[in-house]
């Protein structure tokens, strides 16, 4: 069985293609932007982890303080995708992604409705509602979502390019605690799924690449770390080095001690 | 005459248009999206795109977001 499974996954790195939306997808990391300490980092992180996805958000501009446009800030070539945090439900989550689009930055989108804000966990049914109206207007949606396969079927079905259930609350470090559904998710979809929210480390990152997801997106892990710029860097290394190992098939786990050294012709033998 | 952008009351001249209000601000029109009674106004129309008395507008930018 864990034979027939690992048969299934072995495939040949130099045809593993990532492909969101038409487009083949360069980096399996993610990038957002927020919480920088300072925003002059952030084309450096990109550079540094190779991330070709970035995520930005909008909000309304405050007439009482100067802000920076912090677009000058994101390399031309790369896939700018809005978020739409800050909507409640999937009406605002629509109107946000059009504002996005008519800000002349493409039509990626990520959905995101979030109406808890202890653990801003994700509303699994407006955000469908929303994947819906925007798949129709042309938008290449990917949904942030709470970790379930049958709503990720139904988001695929509505035409999500992807879909991106959390590993831990957004903002949290914890890594990837949804590891069981995620990794089902991702034996059982036909769509990417991108792993957003909670990885704190390089070693969970690969971890979700490990259990076959197509990618993950990280922010705060990278924004916060002492040195922004060479987290972003070891998170680029190990979900590259995750990949590789899912592709390579790990081997089998076993309860007890499987001699690696031939158990033969010891000294002591007569 | 008076207008509200982003949920604030704001007091503008008559015959400004949204490109001329947002200069006038200081903010660079590049970097705004702007829905006016709701509609999204596409950039090349802020300059057509003139304020009455009573109009409602959002104003937004691009900021970090993960």
């Amino acid at each position: 069985m864990l034979l027939e499974v690992n048969e299934k996954k072995g495939r040949n790195i130099m045809e593993d293609q990532l492909i969101i939306g038409g487009k083949e997808i360069k980096s399996r990391l993610f990038l957002g932007t927020g919480k920088f300490g300072d925003d002059h980092l952030i084309p450096k992180c990109i550079e540094a982890s190779g991330a070709q996805i970035i995520t930005v958000a909008m909000r309304r501009i405050d007439f009482h303080t100067s802000q920076e446009n912090m677009m000058q800030y994101i390399p031309k070539d790369c896939i700018l995708m809005p978020n739409t945090s800050g909507a409640r439900n999937a009406e605002e989550a629509v109107r946000i992604a059009r504002l996005g689009r008519a800000a002349g930055c493409g039509d990626w989108v990520k959905i995101e409705v979030v109406s808890d804000n202890k653990y801003l966990l994700p509303d699994n049914e407006e955000t469908l509602k929303a994947v819906d109206t925007l798949v129709k207007e042309g938008f290449t949606v990917l949904p942030y979502m709470t970790p379930d396969l049958y709503a990720a079927r139904r988001m695929r079905d509505a035409g999500a390019a992807a879909v991106m259930p959390f590993g831990a609350p957004i903002g949290t470090n914890k890594g990837l605690r949804t590891r069981e559904v995620v990794q089902i998710m991702a034996e059982e979809l036909d769509l990417p799924v991108v792993v957003d929210a909670g990885i704190g480390k390089p070693s969970e990152a690969a971890e979700c690449m490990e259990i076959g997801a197509a990618a993950v997106l990280v922010n705060t892990a990278v924004a916060t770390a002492g040195d922004p710029v060479r987290m972003a860097a070891a998170f680029g290394k190990a979900v590259q080095a995750g990949r590789e190992a899912f592709l390579a098939s790990p081997g089998a786990v076993r309860q007890y001690a499987e001699a690696s050294s031939p158990l033969t012709g010891f000294l002591h033998e007569a | 005459m008076k207008i509200t952008i982003n949920g604030e009351s704001h007091t503008c001249q008559a015959g400004e248009t949204l490109l001329s209000f947002l200069k006038a601000e200081g903010i660079s029109p590049q970097t705004v999206v702007a829905e006016y009674n709701g509609s999204i106004v596409q950039m090349n129309q802020f300059g057509t795109t003139l304020l009455h008395d009573g109009d409602s507008l959002e104003l937004l930018r691009f900021v970090g977001g993960g």
